[in-house]
């Protein structure tokens, strides 16, 4: 079905139909993430790759037509070929793959079994994908978290939000597709019900991604796609009048140094950059208070980059 | 008391990185231009004395492990630095910290103060990106942070005053992300194959599996997507336009270190993660590289004589250089490693040097173009004496820091007995010769159009690190302890290792 999904998607001139199979694609990609125990991935597949995306891809697309224009074939020889080559490496690779799921793979036996007995005693939190993520690996993290940053520096550099004024300062645009929204009443409804669940849901999952599937990853996508919601129902001037943009500027920023600031505590502590058992005199309480801290450092650098990035192309297509 | 000073040099690796990567969200959050510019310098050229204290810590062959989160490798990430660490750790913090200096001043003329905020912050996340990429010991780490420095490449390439700079930017944004790809499915098999992440690990565990095709597939992987990234010939598609559009100083730092950093990223995981004799051996990675970049050198250099855009000019020489350190390694042996390492760190310094004086008189012309240049020694005399001096730098002329890369890289190719290879080096090095001339030709001997008759000298924020860079070039040409020296010792360290 992905195949199926991936071709049509590359043969359809109509380029609404086209987003809303990639929402499907990534639906679908989330449902694979399940089956293989990744649930994590899977949450934030769907938050992201189904939804917001979708969306983001949709206010583009207000902005340019919907329309795909025609255009002249080009050489697809040479692209065609090395498309080929590289398939060809992958299943080449694969021959001498251990099979899926061998206990005994390389994978299974030499850092993982530390990872699965001791870091309950070590780290503390009974999901092991926290302890990794957020401990062992939290460097990794940091560095991750420092992409969703950058990236957001870079919408806002190339898009120019911020400079220009938000919804709210200007004017009232003549003709708001975005409001007759609020006409839909089933849509609205809906949205009433779902809103507050969902944004009660984030904060949930932040909380509790030391015992169950969850974090701040996953935790922010949620509560932005909870505000784009509403944002989507209501008007993008609503939205923006409970979170004003240009304070909402600040926020990826301060996620970003909350996260750096608990590895700089640490060094002071007598510690390594990150090492949150020197935190506190007790090395479970310092890891496990590290922990929540720099998942709330990514929970609220990913909502505010989700939100920010929303608005900006929101403002662009009004 | 005493205590904290040797806490503060053991926290170094780790704060070596902080520096930059804190000081962006930080500037980030001004308005005003100026303070985020104090901000970004004060951060880049702390930086850069960091790296001074880690390269005379390691300084004769040692080596400093720091465990980020207090976890042991191989479960844990770790940081390694040793010399050849510490002399790219310089090349990106010094470099960076002298355009950061002159951004200031070249930012005015076309941004407003919020972007230039933004813009500074993109500009030191770039670098810290860069210096994350270059400390750690862990390949997965690697790509993390590579994710970060191509993000903030892109976004700077794309804010070049021409639209064309857009395009620019999403070709090389389409061609850094097959790379990113390929680099990660490379590490993705390792992991696959061994379990672990580590570099050091990796290097241990990966021998018995040598004749594994999975680990195959993850050399060829590795190959493409790093030659991608470091624009090695025939994989060089993007850099050109990349460098004429990206937006006047930007392009000295990215000439200087991102294509440096990525080759820095090939040598370790070449010669550290997968080992010469898998390397150049089972795979005969040499048989390759040598043809290509030998290729590679001469197409752009000729190039590069036919054209008429000063920074397109350079562009070009870029990727004909970058075959120059590309077949330093692949001569595998003393003298070609030592000058690949070598003209690692010269042609940074030359090639961001040229850029920048460069953007000194583009500041005032408003165009890179050869025309709009003529007579500019004349107007601008100390820019273009610094250009000058980088230019023939740059050609290989004795005593300058040229001379004493090409010089090993010969001397490499006549050990091998390849003396078609050395007369080549020579006949690419008239090529040089050709295109520096040129455009100093130009610059001096044409009469400047009156429209720019009036021009007057580059401001100094800007003419001072111009400077700088070209005594340096002069410095290195003569005083090679820090270059040559150092990089002979990385060499039989690197061949050492096999």
């Amino acid at each position: 079905m992905l195949v199926a999904t991936v071709f049509a998607i590359v043969k359809l001139d109509h380029l609404m139909t086209a987003v809303m199979l990639m929402g499907f694609f990534s639906l679908l990609s989330s449902c694979i993430f399940m089956i293989l125990d990744a649930v994590d991935v899977a949450f934030t597949e769907a938050a992201v790759g189904a939804g917001a995306s979708t969306i983001f891809i949709l206010a583009a697309l207000a902005i340019v037509g919907r329309k795909s224009k025609k255009k002249r074939r080009e050489k697809t020889i040479l692209p065609l070929i090395i498309v080929t080559c590289t398939g060809a490496l992958l299943l080449y690779a694969t021959l001498d793959m251990p099979y899926f799921g061998t206990p005994d793979a390389p994978v299974h036996t030499h850092v993982a079994p530390r990872y699965l007995l001791e870091s309950g005693e070590e780290v503390g939190p009974p999901n092991i994908v926290t302890s990794v993520l957020a401990s062992y690996r939290g460097y990794d993290t940091f560095g991750e978290a420092g992409v969703v940053f950058t990236a957001f520096i870079g919408v806002l550099l190339l898009l120019g939000a911020g400079t220009r004024k938000s919804g709210l300062e200007r004017e009232a645009p003549p003709n708001v597709k975005v409001e007759s929204m609020r006409q839909k009443i089933v849509l609205r409804e809906v949205a009433d019900l779902l809103i507050a669940p969902v944004l009660v849901f984030a904060l949930y999952v932040q909380w509790h991604g030391d015992f169950g599937p969850g974090g701040g990853f996953q935790a922010g996508v949620i509560f932005a796609s909870a505000i784009i919601l509403y944002a989507l129902i209501y008007g993008i001037v609503p939205a923006q009048k409970i979170l004003p943009p240009r304070k909402l500027a600040y926020f990826p920023g301060i996620g970003l140094l909350l996260y750096a600031l608990v590895g700089v505590i640490a060094m002071f502590k007598g510690g390594n950059f990150l090492a949150y058992g020197a935190l506190m005199a007790d090395p479970h309480d310092g890891q496990h208070y590290g922990i929540l801290a720099i998942e709330l450092g990514i929970g609220i650098t990913v909502a505010a980059v989700m939100i920010n990035i929303f608005f900006s192309l929101s403002e662009r297509s009004l | 008391m005493s205590q904290i000073p040797s806490q503060l040099v053991e926290q170094l690796p780790a704060i070596q990185l902080l520096l930059t990567l804190l000081a962006a969200p930080i500037c980030s959050m001004f308005r005003n231009g100026d303070l985020s510019w104090r901000i970004a310098t004060v951060a880049s050229w702390a930086s850069v004395a960091c790296a001074f204290a880690l390269l005379h810590q390691v300084w004769g062959g040692g080596s400093i492990s720091y465990e980020m989160g207090g976890w042991p490798p191989p479960w844990g990430i770790e940081v390694v630095i040793d010399e050849l660490t510490a002399i790219v750790l310089l090349l990106v913090t010094l470099f960076g910290a002298l355009v950061m200096t002159a951004l200031r001043e070249s930012l005015s003329s076309i941004m407003r103060h919020q972007r230039q905020s933004l813009y500074y912050t993109t500009f030191l996340l770039c670098m810290a990106s860069l210096i994350g990429i270059t400390i750690t010991g862990d390949a997965f780490n690697v790509f993390v942070f590579l994710e970060i420095s191509s993000l903030a490449t892109y976004t700077l390439i794309a804010r070049g005053r021409d639209r064309r700079a857009l395009t620019a930017a999403f070709r090389y944004l389409i061609m850094g992300t097959i790379g990113a790809t390929f680099i990660l499915i490379a590490i993705g098999f390792m992991y696959m194959l061994t379990g672990t992440l580590n570099m050091a690990d990796l290097s241990e565990r990966l021998p018995e599996h040598y004749d594994n095709k999975v680990l195959h597939a993850s050399f060829a992987f590795f190959t493409i997507g790093i030659a991608l990234k470091v624009a090695m010939f025939p994989l060089h598609y993007w850099l050109p336009n990349a460098y004429t559009y990206s937006p006047k100083a930007t392009t000295a730092f990215l000439a200087a270190t991102a294509t440096k950093v990525s080759l820095y990223v090939m040598i370790r995981f070449i010669f550290d993660v997968y080992g010469v004799e898998f390397a150049f051996g089972q795979m005969q990675l040499g048989t390759l590289l040598v043809p290509l970049s030998i290729a590679g050198i001469l197409v752009a250099s000729l190039t590069a004589v036919f054209q008429d855009d000063a920074k397109r000019l350079l562009a070009w020489s870029s990727v004909a250089q970058l075959g120059y350190m590309a077949l330093g390694i692949a001569l595998l042996n003393a003298n070609g490693l030592t000058s690949a390492v070598t003209h690692m760190f010269n042609h940074a310094m030359m090639k961001a040097g040229l850029f920048l004086a460069l953007a000194t008189m583009i500041y005032r012309t408003q165009s890179s173009s050869l025309a709009s240049l003529s007579g500019i020694g004349r107007t601008m005399p100390w820019t273009t004496g610094a250009f000058a001096i980088l230019g023939i730098g740059l050609i290989g002329v004795p005593f300058t820091a040229g001379f004493i890369s090409k010089w090993y890289l010969v001397s490499g190719a006549l050990d091998k007995d390849w003396l078609p290879v050395a007369v080549l080096l020579i006949i690419s090095s008239l090529m040089a010769i050709a295109y520096i001339g040129k455009m100093l030709d130009v610059m001096y001997f044409k009469p400047a159009p009156s429209e720019f008759a009036e021009i007057k000298e580059g401001p100094k924020s800007m003419l001072i690190p111009c400077w700088i860079f070209a005594l340096l070039t002069l410095y290195f040409g003569i005083d090679t302890r820090l270059t040559a020296g150092l990089a002979g010792r990385v060499a039989s360290n690197l061949l050492g290792a096999s």
